[in-house]
């Protein structure tokens, strides 16, 4: 730590140089931070599912309905606690690129079922005393600025009503909120009765999107899928049931293989950091090579040389990578609140582990060469400047 | 002009003496540069698919205000009516050239490991008369379906993306076998990534009853559009919107091309950041080190110009290396590339990455820019320098 000052100041010997490097390490960490966050979203690190929620939809396609006769027997399976269904709405609020989703439910089965989100009782209670009434998430409500009260008016993309208007409206009674923190997956979805729902709407009645199981042992939710799945094989509402977490990842894989993109991208941007940061720290050690010479004249060890070239170099790219990822956090803080849908990317514990470990990593590799080169140096060639 | 070229070209010359700092540019530009050119050639590569989906003497009809195909269902009643608007066509038996379509959505798997998933297909139901009037549909494999069996044609497109759909093989929708019995293509369309089969097949396996997702029909001629568009409106049991075949497709490749615009911007944008820092970087130690040197031209007599455009030329011809070798690593890893992602139909559709000259160019007015900024102010840096100080070395 004495030797700070000393660091300090080398770091600083040529002012442009070192903020340029620094600008371009703040970029590479800032485009590192939010890729990974963007990655670690498709690999479900983010996703923050209960692990007692099965989804049983159509093994043909979550988007055919399933009737609501399954009921009985999907109720009766040992393990399942509670049971839900949802029918998508495909409701367009305003404009369609207000984008959100809603989801026709029974209010009693969605409170048993989704117990990690909670509603104020009284509020529950307005919800099962009202048919056109609906509930948002806490994140929803802000981003529109709802309050229970307001009339939502949405038209429905899928479902025309009876006499084949598409214009619905839902009465906010309630908005639900985490349970503890981030909880509650849910927050930016409404949901709406399905008992309204299926006798205003045109077609489909008596069917449901897909159901939702609520397990009590998570350990046994692959034996409960499969027993789900075995009892309608062969019939035309054939079901195919995984966790919640792996129907939301395979929803996202859809998009492709897009991982693979980003990985590529963040591989071209650090062979470039490494090019950029190394030239740097070797420029900056030619220049210093009769101070580090020296510096041996004093009585600096050969390993102590190396140290402090290794320590300006790992110094750099540290400061350097932490003020792009607290960027990168920062500018994913503002999306998350930006008045788009978008999906929540988060710097985790494991963006932040990549971050530090390609600091370190980068700041080695670049510091490594000059350093040994420091260490080499043989103090009078170094003093004549040879 | 005698004096630009001079200093130039020996200025040119030392440029392997100082390779580090000058492949700092070159690559940091090439970085910037492949990465707008792949990610912009996958946009282009989809537009491109679903603009060349359709025609503009076809008409196709949807539910009224829904945007696509999956969320459209037109009722049984309407149907007869649909198919005798005015101004469609009509085969030698004076039937309409019309075909009600039924699309539902079908998972295949596709991928290995991590990213295996189960993707959405259509599943396209066609009437006999939906193959007549789609002439770019070609059989390249096997045979069509025939009506009432369940049998389907697999797209290009979806044999090559997907698993399980090779000739001969047998999928499962709803508890029933299908049978793949043949393959197609579609001048690359984006029916391409279909399977197709029946419509009443498909209906009757689907319990949909006679209802249709969309109306496809040959108009007499693409003037007739707004006589439909106007019989359509006159009938109040009609609830439904009519466009041509080609703006329906156009739509629908909107959403994603903006999507993919909005983020390559974004993240060539830092890239571009980044790489600008470090070309800086190189060409100010690139003058520093040629600062005696750039003294001593100007002591005997180099005006300031020359100097300043020497540095630029540099910055600008590393910058251009940059940029031709990154859109020549776009052009060779990705062009071509078939992949497939979620359409706004909410189905999978599958698209060759398009690096096209456009792009290119794209590419290289994005390195020539960032070339300019970054060769500018050392370059004025360079003329400015005091001649007596800097012979001294600095």
């Amino acid at each position: 730590m004495k030797y700070f000052p000393l660091l300090w100041a080398t770091l600083w010997r040529k002012k442009t140089r070192t903020w340029l490097t620094m600008f371009s390490l703040v970029a590479a960490f800032l485009l590192l931070g939010l890729l990974q966050a963007a990655n670690s979203l498709f690999y479900g690190g983010t996703i923050n599912l209960s692990a007692n929620l099965l989804i049983t939809q159509a093994r043909v396609s979550f988007t055919s309905p399933l009737p609501l006769r399954l009921l009985p027997q999907l109720e009766a399976v040992p393990g399942v606690e509670q049971v839900s269904w949802s029918q998508f709405f495909g409701g367009v609020y305003k404009d369609p690129k207000n984008f959100f989703p809603q989801f026709a439910v029974v209010p009693e089965r969605w409170l048993k079922t989704f117990t990690e989100c909670t509603l104020p009782a009284e509020q529950a209670e307005a919800w099962k005393g009202s048919r056109t009434a609906a509930v948002a998430g806490r994140q929803l409500a802000e981003r529109f600025g709802w309050k229970v009260g307001d009339r939502i008016p949405l038209n429905s993309q899928i479902f025309p009503l009876k006499d084949g208007s598409r214009a619905w409206a839902f009465d906010l009674v309630g908005i639900f909120d985490n349970t503890t923190a981030d909880s509650c997956p849910r927050m930016g979805n409404m949901y709406i009765r399905y008992d309204y729902f299926d006798e205003a709407r045109l077609f489909g009645q008596g069917t449901a999107g897909i159901y939702v199981l609520r397990i009590t042992d998570p350990n046994r939710a692959e034996a409960i899928g499969r027993q789900v799945d075995a009892m309608f094989e062969n019939s035309p509402d054939e079901t195919k049931t995984q966790s919640e977490k792996e129907f939301n990842l395979n929803f996202v894989r859809q998009v492709g293989n897009l991982s693979l993109i980003l990985n590529a991208i963040l591989g071209a941007v650090f062979f470039t950091i490494l090019l950029l940061t190394g030239n740097t720290m070797s420029q900056a050690v030619r220049e210093r090579i009769p101070e580090l010479a020296v510096l041996k004249t004093l009585g600096f060890s050969n390993g102590g040389v190396l140290g402090l070239v290794l320590a300006e170099s790992l110094l750099m790219c540290v400061i350097g990578g932490l003020v792009g990822m607290a960027l990168a956090s920062a500018a994913m803080v503002a999306l998350a609140h930006a008045p788009v849908s978008f999906p929540p990317l988060r710097a985790d514990a494991t963006v932040w582990l990549i971050a530090v470990a390609s600091m370190l990593g980068v700041g080695l590799l670049v510091g490594l060469p000059p350093a040994l080169r420091a260490m080499r140096l043989s103090i009078v060639d170094g003093l004549s400047g040879r | 002009m005698k004096q630009i070229l001079a200093i130039t070209l020996m200025n040119l010359r030392a440029i392997p003496q100082r390779l580090g700092s000058s492949l700092v540019i070159v690559i940091g530009i090439a970085g910037v540069v492949g990465v707008l050119v792949a990610m912009l050639s996958m946009a282009q590569g989809f537009g491109a698919t679903l603009k060349a989906t359709g025609k503009d003497d076809r008409l196709m009809v949807l539910a009224g205000g829904v945007t696509s195909e999956l969320s459209s269902t037109l009722m049984p009643d309407i149907l007869p009516l649909l198919r005798e608007l005015p101004g469609l066509a009509r085969d030698a038996e004076g039937r309409p050239l019309v075909s009600a379509e039924l699309v539902v959505i079908t998972e295949l798997r596709r991928g290995e490991g991590a990213q295996r998933a189960d993707v959405n297909v259509s599943l396209r139901g066609v009437e006999p008369l939906g193959l007549q009037l789609r002439p770019e549909a070609k059989l390249i494999e096997g045979r069509w379906f025939t009506p009432g069996l369940r049998e389907v044609v697999v797209g290009k497109g979806a044999a090559n993306q997907f698993q399980g759909v090779q000739l001969g093989a047998v999928l499962k929708f709803r508890g029933s076998e299908w049978t793949v019995v043949g393959t197609f293509s579609a001048d690359g369309d984006a029916h391409e990534s279909e399977l197709w089969t029946d419509a009443n097949t498909a209906r009757s396996a689907f319990g949909r009853g006679g209802s249709a997702s969309s109306m496809l029909a040959q108009m007499q001629s693409a003037q007739s559009l707004p006589g439909i568009q106007a019989a359509i409106k006159a009938d109040p049991r009609l609830q439904v919107d009519a466009s041509t075949e080609v703006a329906y497709y156009s739509s629908q490749s909107q959403q994603f091309t903006q999507q993919i615009g909005m983020l390559t911007s974004v993240v060539a944008a830092i890239m571009a950041v980044g790489a600008l820092f470090g070309a800086l970087n190189s060409m100010y130690s690139a003058v520093s080190t040629r600062q005696v040197e750039i003294a001593t031209l100007r002591a005997i007599g180099f005006s300031g110009l020359p100097v300043v455009l020497s540095v630029l030329t540099e910055a600008l011809l590393l910058a251009l290396t940059g940029g031709v070798l990154g859109a020549a690593v776009a052009y060779v890893l990705f062009n071509n590339m078939t992949v497939s992602t979620l359409g706004a139909n909410f189905t999978q559709i599958a698209f060759n990455f398009a690096v096209t000259p456009e792009l290119m160019q794209k590419g290289l007015i994005w390195a020539t820019l960032i070339g300019l900024l970054g060769g500018l102010p050392p370059a004025i840096r360079a003329a400015r320098m005091r001649v007596v100080e800097a012979l001294r070395g600095g």
